[in-house]
């Protein structure tokens, strides 16, 4: 039905166009809003484990995309350097792991040394990981300076697949659509159908309670904490091929990061992935028919009124409060 | 050593801290000043400036911290390189440079702060500083009060003139109107897209070509005009509009981290320098030097061009000898690989104009150096030679480049003469 009513006012605004053309813009715009779609649910992945699930308000979590980032520039660097030419095209995965691995271990360390302090006092954890944002920031740029920097691309990342004239589906977007997909699929796995994702809900849920039945609730806090700010490194890895890195890259993550979150409502994946799809969408439509500015304003608002009616978000958890 | 000051003990060491700290500069330097007898520091500094026999203190306001601290080292590197060069040369008035550096850490308040420390307590010379707009604005009722005088580095919007400033960067119709009129008529181009990020600069420029477009290039049009919020990394829909509009000229003013994202999918949406050349179109910019190609990565910008007045690919005597140097001071930190983009140069202006401005005045005073701008040539300047207009602006020229692989430009244009400036053209409000 909306189909039928976007090609409708699509007719209205462009009646000097072919069909043809109108067509590939068209396919080309519904890329656009998913490719859009899967950048917002591969970032609030990491969140949706680390704020949905431990309630942990992680200010950092875009810096553990810019570490993911950084990563997979070094790695490309190691990798022209070290690398055979023929094979240096296929560094990438390998980077998206060293990011895995990078930002887990700092995720790790983090848990540890701050945020297992903190469990009882949210607001400070908010405070507490809003300096951590900045600590790292100003240490990214001491270290790899203050300049944006890019991981060189292989070829095969590069560029558009057209299968017809005039119409262009970026490989960048096919392959962050590809990343999203088998993310998330893991993430669910692990969560919902592994003996580790029931003792992290366990946890969650009475943490005494957990603890009582031979959970070590300690260990699966970090562990939790850890993988998510894990995937966030996969994400930064995943968004050097469509942004840059810079020091601050992963501020401009974070809203959206967190809009994306609390709007599906905490603590749902299907939520996370409904509301990832929905903002992606609107945003995305919106833009093409309107202006950039604009659906940024409406996407906006609406969610602000829909959280007025539904504080709990999309999908909300049942709980026995 | 705030938290130890409140002991008398911790407020000695300080002070003798200070005092030391104050007097090694001087007493490591022999340096006489050979035309103290024509020029004695009475005469010469009226006003109570930090101007002595063999020295002259002067402040540095850039962000060294924060989002624009990757715009702003090129500029503090190349203010500190003609500091050198002066002294090396002999100083000024026979007076040494010595700087203080302030960091305004990309925020503007601190701007503000910093610059009224500057002006007020350090009573420096004059400050060379500022990158942003916003900032500019933040300092500028500071320097107007307590009769400062800032060198600012920056192409801006224009709208704006001081008797405490000179703008060493190109204002808005010195950049955007040769930009169109050699696209209008190099491209036979006929009809625009202009896009920008969301905030004034961009908004103004563009306001700008929209007039200068529908009103005095023949036959031409706007087709579109789209503005995208600071920072934002998703342009995909945004160029399938541009897709559909089949503009014969895309129209930039995109910044910052922005611009890397804006690069990237134009590629993957299939749209190159090469492409557009097919379908004879082209994509000008405004904002995209070496400065930012250097993170976007050649590869995806190459065939693209860029209305700048300065490009490091320039091979005139000034700009060999000023890549050198640049290169030669910040050899451990760049490998003699550093990238230079308009504003470093602009930046670069800044103390040789004031050095001039000075000793045509014969004098430090703020009054006199605003009321003698007027006319100061630098032939030594990289983008060639520059001229400052009574309006506190230069005369300077304009230049097109295309992007190149490698991150520097072909310069494709050049205006034949130095272009006039004009903050307030009449009929583009």
């Amino acid at each position: 039905m909306t189909k039928i009513a976007l090609i409708a006012l699509a007719g209205l605004c462009f009646a000097d166009y072919t069909m043809d053309e109108l067509k590939s813009v068209l396919i080309m715009q519904g890329f656009a809003g998913i490719s859009q779609f899967s950048v917002f649910l591969l970032m609030a992945l990491g969140l949706a484990i680390i704020f949905g699930q431990m309630g942990v308000i992680n200010m950092a979590h875009g810096e553990f995309m810019t570490i993911g980032a950084y990563a997979t520039v070094g790695t490309s660097i190691l990798a022209e350097k070290f690398l055979p030419a023929g094979l240096f095209g296929w560094y990438f995965p390998l980077a998206v792991v060293v990011a895995f691995g990078v930002a887990y271990v700092v995720g790790w360390l983090t848990e540890y040394l701050m945020i297992r302090h903190l469990y009882q006092r949210p607001l400070d954890t908010l405070l507490a990981t809003w300096g951590l944002s900045m600590i790292l920031q100003e240490t990214f740029r001491q270290t790899f300076g203050a300049r944006e920097t890019s991981a060189t691309m292989p070829d095969w990342l590069m560029g558009s697949w057209q299968p017809k004239e005039g119409l262009d589906i970026p490989i960048n977007g096919l392959f962050l659509l590809g990343v999203t997909i088998v993310m998330t699929a893991l993430v669910y796995l692990m969560m919902y159908k592994s003996r580790w994702g029931l003792r992290v809900r366990a946890t969650v849920l009475n943490r005494n309670m957990a603890g009582a039945v031979g959970i070590n609730t300690k260990g699966t806090d970090r562990a939790t904490f850890a993988l998510g700010c894990g995937i966030a490194g996969i994400a930064g890895a995943a968004f050097t091929t469509i942004g840059s890195v810079s020091p601050t890259a992963g501020g401009l993550y974070i809203v959206d990061t967190f809009l994306v979150v609390v709007f599906g409502g905490a603590g749902s994946l299907v939520g996370t992935m409904l509301s990832a799809f929905g903002i992606a969408q609107a945003q995305s439509i919106i833009e093409f028919f309107l202006s950039g500015v604009l659906a940024k304003v409406l996407v906006l608002t609406s969610v602000i009124f829909i959280l007025m009616i539904r504080p709990q978000g999309l999908i909300a958890q049942k709980i026995r409060k | 050593m705030s938290i130890t000051t409140h002991r008398p003990l911790g407020r000695l060491v300080t002070a003798l801290a200070f005092a030391i700290s104050a007097l090694v500069p001087a007493a490591a330097e022999d340096w006489k000043n050979p035309v103290l007898d024509k020029y004695p520091t009475a005469a010469v500094n009226t006003t109570g400036l930090k101007v002595f026999d063999d020295k002259v203190i002067v402040g540095q306001l850039h962000s060294a911290t924060g989002t624009m601290a990757i715009s702003e080292t090129g500029s503090i590197e190349a203010e500190r390189l003609a500091i050198k060069q002066i002294n090396d040369a002999g100083g000024i008035l026979g007076r040494k440079i010595e700087y203080i550096f302030e960091d305004g850490a990309s925020d503007w308040p601190t701007f503000a702060e910093k610059a009224k420390k500057l002006l007020i307590n350090d009573k420096v010379g004059t400050v060379f500083g500022c990158w942003t707009s916003a900032s500019r604005k933040a300092v500028l009722p500071i320097f107007e009060k307590e009769n400062g005088m800032l060198y600012y580095p920056t192409f801006y919007e224009g709208l704006e003139q001081s008797k405490n400033v000179i703008y060493t960067g190109q204002e808005a119709t010195q950049q955007i109107l040769f930009g169109l009129d050699w696209v209008s008529k190099e491209k036979s181009a006929k009809t625009y897209f202009l896009v920008g990020s969301d905030y004034i600069w961009p908004r103004t420029s563009m306001k700008i070509a929209r007039i200068h477009i529908e009103k005095h290039l023949k036959d031409s049009k706007v087709v579109g005009e789209e503005y995208k919020p600071l920072g934002d990394t998703d342009f995909k829909s945004l160029i399938n509009k541009i897709k559909l509009a089949k503009p014969d000229v895309i129209f930039t003013a995109i910044v910052g981290g922005s611009n890397v994202s804006w690069y990237k999918q134009l590629k993957a949406a299939g749209i190159t320098g090469a492409s557009l050349e097919k379908n004879k179109q082209a994509m000008l910019t405004l904002s995209t030097s070496e400065d930012e190609i250097y993170g976007i990565g050649g590869e995806n910008c190459e065939g693209f061009y860029a209305s700048f007045k300065y490009f490091q690919s320039l091979t005139n005597e000034n700009n060999i000898a000023f890549v050198k140097a640049f290169n030669e001071l910040y050899y451990d930190k760049y490998k003699g690989k550093a990238v230079m983009g308009d504003v470093t140069q602009a930046a670069y202006l800044g103390p040789w104009l004031w050095k001039a401005t000075v000793e045509k005045a014969g004098s430090f005073d703020i009054d006199k150096i605003a009321a003698n701008s007027e006319g100061i040539e630098f032939k030594g300047a990289p983008e060639g030679y520059v001229k400052i207009h009574a309006n506190h602006h230069l005369w300077s020229k304009a230049r097109i480049g295309k992007m190149r692989l490698d991150g520097q430009f072909d310069i494709v244009a050049e205006s034949p003469e130095l272009i006039e400036p004009n903050p307030f053209p009449e009929g583009y409000k």
